[in-house]
C-alpha cells in the first residue's frame, strides 16, 4: 500500500509533468473553497471531469498514435476513482504549458503519469465520498465506492457520481490519499479494448488528415529532392492556370532542429488541384553541399571508420586492445544496417490558420510543446499566440516528434493569410522523413579457455541523430546516444570497449521506434550468438552466464529504474521456457534467441524458422517482456506484437538508399512493408511483472527481432547474415 | 464536370474536374473522410471502398468513372446503431491500433466474406494482403474476419 500526501502529490505532478494544473486547482480549492454552483461539474483537476450525466472525461495530455495511451491513462484514473469503465471518455488536451511535458515518446506515458493520474483519481474519489457522507450525515469511513457509485455500508443507500459531482467540488481536498496495491485492482491488469475503437470502426474518428476548418484551402509542396538544396528560381504561371489553384508561395527552409525543406507550395481549393498545380511548377534548384552523397559512399566511409580506432571512446573496461592483440584467435563480425523510414500509414500533414497575429494549428504531433515553440520562432510570435490542437494520428513511431510539418503549415497559412491544410503525399513522406540512421558496426572478440568471452571491442559508425537537432555534441560526445544497446550492453566481459566515429551526412535523422538499440542490439546479439557457437555452448545458457549485475558506466537517465540483471534474465528464461527451448523440433525447424533492454523495459524473443530451398518461413515468435506491472494486458500485447512485426519488416524488407544526396525510394513499391500474408502466423507474448513502477511496452520488443531472426537462420542454415535487411527471401 | 452517384444509399452529385479521383470526391467534396489517403497508387489499401459491392481502391479510380454506381464507405456500413458484423468483430477483437487503415481493412474484409474467401486463416491473410497495417494488428484482423466467417457458436 502506498500513501501520497498532498505535499508529495504536488511535488510529483510538478516534477514529472502532466499534472501542473491538478496541483494549482487543488491548492485553489483548498484555500478558497471551490464554488459549487448549481449544476456546475466538479472540476478539482484539469485531468478529470465528472459530468452530471455520470460520464467521466479524462483530458489526456499525451498523443494517441495507436499505442493505446488514451485507454491506459484513462484506466489509471478509473481504477483509483472506482469508476464505471463504460462511462469513461478520453479527450485530447490542447497544448498548454499547464500540463507540463506533453511530449509523447520513449515509452514514457504510463511511467510519467503513473502517480499523478492515479492520485487524481483517488483524490476525486475521496471528495465524492465526503460529499455523499455529508449528504447522508454519516461517517465517510462507512462509505464504499464501486462502479461510479458511493454506497453507505450500513444501509442500502447509494448515490451516483454524477449526482455528487457539484457537491464534491465544494469538499476540502484530502491531505493524503491512499493508492491501491495491485491486489485490489479491479480494472487494471485486465484486458480492455481501445477507448476509441467505436469512432474508428465507424469511420468518424478524426485524424490530422481529416481536419476541416471553415475557409480552409489545401496545399501541396514540392520540396528539394536533394537534402540541403534550395530554390534558385521558379515559374508559377502554369500552376496558377490549373483550375482551383489559388496561390503559389515559396517556402524558405528552416534549419537545424526543425528541418523544414526549402520548396514551393501550391495552394488550391481541393487536394487534387493542389497536387495538379504542383506538377505544373517549374523550379530551378541550387543543389547545395550534399548533392554528391550516396549510400555507397557512406558505406565506404563507415566501413573504413570501424577498421581503426574510433574518434570517440564511449567506454572502456580492462584492456580489450591488449587482450585481442595477444589472442590466439579473434572472432570478428561487421554488421550493416540501412537508413529506415517511419512510414506511418497517415502521411504527414497539418492544418494551420493564421489570423490577426496569432495562429491555430491542428496537428498530428507527438510533441505539441516543440511544435508550439518552433512555430512561434519561425513566425516571430510569442508562444502564447500559438495554439496547437493535437489530433489523432495514424501512427507515429517517433516521426511526429519533429515539428517540421507543423512549422511548414504555419508558414503557408501566414503567407496566404488563410486557413490551409498541407497534405503530404506518400512520396513526400518517404523522401522527407527523419531517418533511423544507417550504421556499420564491427565487433572483435576473443574467448578464454572456458569458452566465455575475454575481450570485446565494438566499433560503431553512424550519422548521429543528435547532429540533426543540435550544433554541438551532447556532454560525452555524439557516441553514447548512438551506442545505446551497444556501449551499455549487459554482458560481463572483463575487457570491453565501445568506440564511435561520426559519419557526415546531409540526410535528416530522427528517432525511430526504439532508436539506436535497433541496430546496436542487432550487432551485439548476433555476435554473442557467434561466440556461443564458437564455444560450442547453448545460446541461452551462454547469455544467462554473462548477465551478471551492473558493472559498466550507467547512462544518466535511468533515474529510478537502474538496469537489473534479474529482469533481463527473467525475460530470457521465460521466453526460452515458453518456446520449449532445447526440446525436439519438427524436422528442418530451428530456433534463435535474442534479448535486450530498451527505454527501461526488457524483452527476449525466440524465433522458430525453417529454410527450405533458400526460402524462409517463420513458424512462431515467442516474446517475454518486463515493463513492470501491466495496466492493460490487451494493449501491451498489441504493442509487443506490433513491435515484433515492425522489427521483422525492417529485418526483412525495409531499406532507404541515398543517391545524389536524396532518397531513391518513392512509394510502398520500393519501400516495402511487411504485409499480413507475410507476418508470422503465431506470435506469443508473455509478461514478467516485476514489482516496480511501470515503464512502457511501445519500444522494447523491436530491438531483439533482427538478431533473433538472424540467429535462427544461422542455426537452420549455418549461414551468418550480418546485413539488414537480411538477404533471404520469404517462402 | 457533373458526376452523380449513390453514396451509402443516397444520391449525391458534384461538379469536379474529370480527373478527380473517387477518393478526393468522397473526402474533399462530400466530407466523407473515412476512406483514407495513404499512398495514392493502390499500394496500401487505406482508401478501399465498395463500388457495387466490389472492393475498390478509390485513389486509383476516377470519380466520373463511377457515375451511376453505388458506393459504400465505412460511414455507410452500420445500420443506425446496429454495427455491421465485421465492424462489431473489429471492436470485439480490438483489431486495430492507430486505426488509420481500419476503414479500408473493414471494407476489404466485408468483400472477403462476401466472396466466400474467409474459409481459413491462410485465405484471409491472402485476401487481406492489399491492406497495409504499419502498427501490425494483423493477428487480430485475421481473428476478426474469421470470427465473422465462422459465425456465432
Amino acid at each position: 500500500m502506498s500513501r501520497v500526501s498532498r505535499r508529495d502529490f504536488i511535488k510529483v505532478t510538478a516534477a514529472v509533468g502532466g499534472g501542473l494544473l491538478v496541483t494549482i486547482n487543488l491548492s485553489a480549492c483548498r484555500d478558497k473553497g471551490a464554488p459549487a454552483g448549481a449544476g456546475k461539474p466538479a472540476d478539482p483537476s484539469v485531468f478529470v471531469r465528472i459530468d452530471p450525466d455520470n460520464s467521466i472525461v479524462v483530458t489526456i495530455p499525451k498523443s494517441e498514435m495507436g499505442q493505446g495511451v488514451r485507454t491506459s491513462l484513462a484506466m489509471l484514473v478509473a481504477e483509483e476513482l472506482d469508476a464505471d469503465w463504460s462511462q469513461m471518455k478520453a479527450e485530447l488536451a490542447t497544448y498548454d504549458p499547464k500540463y507540463g511535458d506533453m511530449g509523447t515518446g520513449g515509452s514514457s506515458s504510463v511511467r510519467q503519469n503513473w502517480v499523478p493520474l492515479r492520485t487524481a483519481g483517488a483524490t476525486l474519489r475521496a471528495m465524492l465520498v465526503a460529499a455523499a457522507a455529508k449528504e447522508w450525515g454519516v461517517d465517510p469511513a462507512e462509505c464504499t465506492t464501486d462502479n461510479s457509485f458511493v454506497h453507505h455500508t450500513k444501509g442500502d443507500r447509494k448515490l451516483h457520481y454524477g449526482a455528487l459531482a457539484a457537491k464534491a467540488a465544494a469538499q476540502p481536498i484530502p491531505a493524503g490519499v491512499r493508492l491501491k496495491p495491485k491486489a485490489e485492482w479491479k480494472l487494471m491488469g485486465k484486458d480492455r479494448v481501445g477507448i476509441d475503437v467505436g469512432p474508428i470502426t465507424h469511420g468518424t474518428a478524426q485524424y490530422g488528415l481529416d481536419v476541416k476548418v471553415p475557409g480552409m484551402l489545401y496545399a501541396s509542396i514540392e520540396r528539394t529532392a536533394v537534402f540541403g538544396g534550395t530554390v534558385k528560381s521558379f515559374d508559377k504561371t502554369a500552376a496558377l492556370a490549373v483550375p482551383g489553384v489559388k496561390d503559389v508561395v515559396e517556402i524558405k527552409g528552416v534549419g537545424i532542429g526543425v528541418n523544414v525543406h526549402p520548396g514551393v507550395a501550391v495552394v488550391a481549393t481541393n487536394t487534387w488541384a493542389a497536387m495538379k498545380g504542383r506538377k505544373a511548377l517549374t523550379i530551378q534548384w541550387e543543389p547545395g553541399p550534399h548533392a554528391g552523397e550516396s549510400t555507397e559512399a557512406y558505406l565506404a566511409t563507415m566501413r573504413g571508420a570501424v577498421e581503426k580506432k574510433g574518434a570517440e571512446t564511449v567506454n572502456t573496461q580492462g584492456d580489450p586492445d591488449g587482450v585481442l592483440g595477444k589472442a590466439g584467435k579473434v572472432l570478428s563480425g561487421v554488421f550493416e544496417t540501412p537508413f529506415l523510414s517511419h512510414a506511418t500509414m497517415e502521411p504527414m500533414n497539418c492544418t494551420a490558420s493564421f489570423t490577426n497575429g496569432a495562429i491555430e494549428l491542428w496537428s498530428p504531433t507527438q510533441f505539441p510543446d516543440m511544435a508550439t515553440a518552433e512555430v512561434a520562432k519561425a513566425l516571430g510570435l510569442k508562444p502564447d499566440k500559438v495554439k496547437v490542437h493535437t489530433t489523432l494520428m495514424g501512427g507515429g513511431f517517433g516521426r511526429r516528434i519533429n515539428p517540421d510539418f507543423s512549422v511548414e503549415a504555419a508558414l503557408v497559412s501566414k503567407a496566404i493569410g488563410q486557413p490551409v491544410k498541407v497534405v503530404w503525399t506518400r512520396e513526400d513522406d518517404l523522401r522527407h522523413d527523419f531517418y533511423r540512421p544507417c550504421s556499420v558496426h564491427r565487433i572483435d572478440a576473443s574467448l578464454g579457455a572456458d569458452g566465455m568471452p575475454e575481450a570485446w571491442r565494438h566499433r560503431i559508425s553512424t550519422p548521429s541523430i543528435d547532429v540533426s537537432y543540435q550544433e554541438k555534441p551532447p556532454e560525452g560526445g555524439w557516441g553514447p546516444n548512438e551506442a545505446d544497446g551497444s556501449g551499455n550492453m549487459a554482458y560481463r566481459i572483463p575487457n570491453r570497449s565501445c568506440e564511435y566515429t561520426l559519419l557526415e551526412s546531409g540526410v535528416p535523422r530522427g528517432w525511430w521506434r526504439a532508436v539506436s538499440t535497433t541496430h546496436g542490439i542487432f550487432a551485439v546479439e548476433s555476435m554473442i550468438d557467434d561466440l556461443a557457437a564458437a564455444a560450442g555452448k547453448d545460446p541461452v545458457e551462454y547469455r544467462l552466464a554473462l548477465i551478471d549485475g551492473v558493472w559498466w558506466k550507467q547512462p544518466p537517465d535511468f533515474g529510478e529504474f537502474p538496469f537489473r540483471a534479474d529482469r533481463l534474465k527473467g525475460v530470457l528464461q521465460l521466453a526460452a521456457e515458453k518456446a520449449g527451448w532445447g526440446k525436439p523440433l519438427p524436422k528442418g525447424h530451428a530456433m534463435g534467441v535474442s534479448c535486450g533492454y530498451d527505454h527501461l523495459s526488457y524483452a527476449a524473443e525466440v524465433f522458430e524458422v525453417s529454410v527450405v530451398n533458400d526460402r524462409l518461413r517463420i513458424h512462431r515468435v515467442v516474446c517475454a517482456a518486463d515493463a513492470g506491472p501491466v495496466v492493460n494486458p490487451n494493449g501491451a500485447r498489441s504493442q509487443l506484437e506490433g513491435g515484433i512485426t515492425m522489427g521483422l519488416s525492417a529485418a526483412l524488407k525495409e531499406r532507404i538508399t541515398i543517391t545524389g544526396g536524396g532518397v531513391a525510394q518513392r512509394n510502398f513499391d520500393s519501400y516495402s512493408l511487411l504485409r499480413i500474408n507475410e507476418a508470422p502466423v503465431v506470435i506469443e507474448t508473455y509478461f514478467v511483472e516485476t514489482d516496480t513502477a511501470p515503464t512502457g511496452f511501445g519500444e522494447p520488443a523491436v530491438p531483439p527481432v533482427a538478431a533473433g531472426l538472424a540467429n535462427a537462420i544461422f542455426k537452420a542454415t549455418g549461414k551468418r547474415l550480418r546485413t539488414l535487411p537480411l538477404d533471404i527471401k520469404m517462402a | 464536370m457533373e458526376v452523380e452517384l449513390t453514396v451509402n444509399g443516397t444520391g449525391r452529385g458534384a461538379d469536379v474536374d474529370p480527373r478527380t479521383a473517387l477518393l478526393d470526391l468522397l473526402r474533399d467534396h462530400f466530407g466523407l473522410t473515412g476512406a483514407k489517403r495513404g499512398c495514392e497508387r493502390g499500394e496500401c489499401g487505406a482508401c478501399t471502398v465498395l463500388v457495387d459491392g466490389r472492393p475498390t481502391l478509390s485513389c486509383l479510380t476516377l470519380a466520373v468513372a463511377n457515375a451511376g454506381r453505388a458506393v459504400t464507405t465505412i460511414e455507410g456500413l452500420a445500420r443506425g446503431d446496429q454495427l455491421h458484423p465485421v465492424q462489431q468483430a473489429f471492436v470485439d477483437h480490438d483489431a486495430l491500433q492507430c486505426g488509420f487503415c481500419t476503414p479500408g481493412q473493414i471494407l476489404s474484409a466485408v468483400a472477403c466474406l462476401a466472396a466466400g474467401r474467409a474459409g481459413s486463416d491462410a485465405e484471409v491473410r491472402e485476401w487481406m494482403s492489399g491492406n497495409l497495417c504499419r502498427c501490425a494488428a494483423y493477428p487480430q484482423i485475421v481473428a476478426a474476419v474469421r470470427a465473422v466467417a465462422v459465425g456465432p457458436g
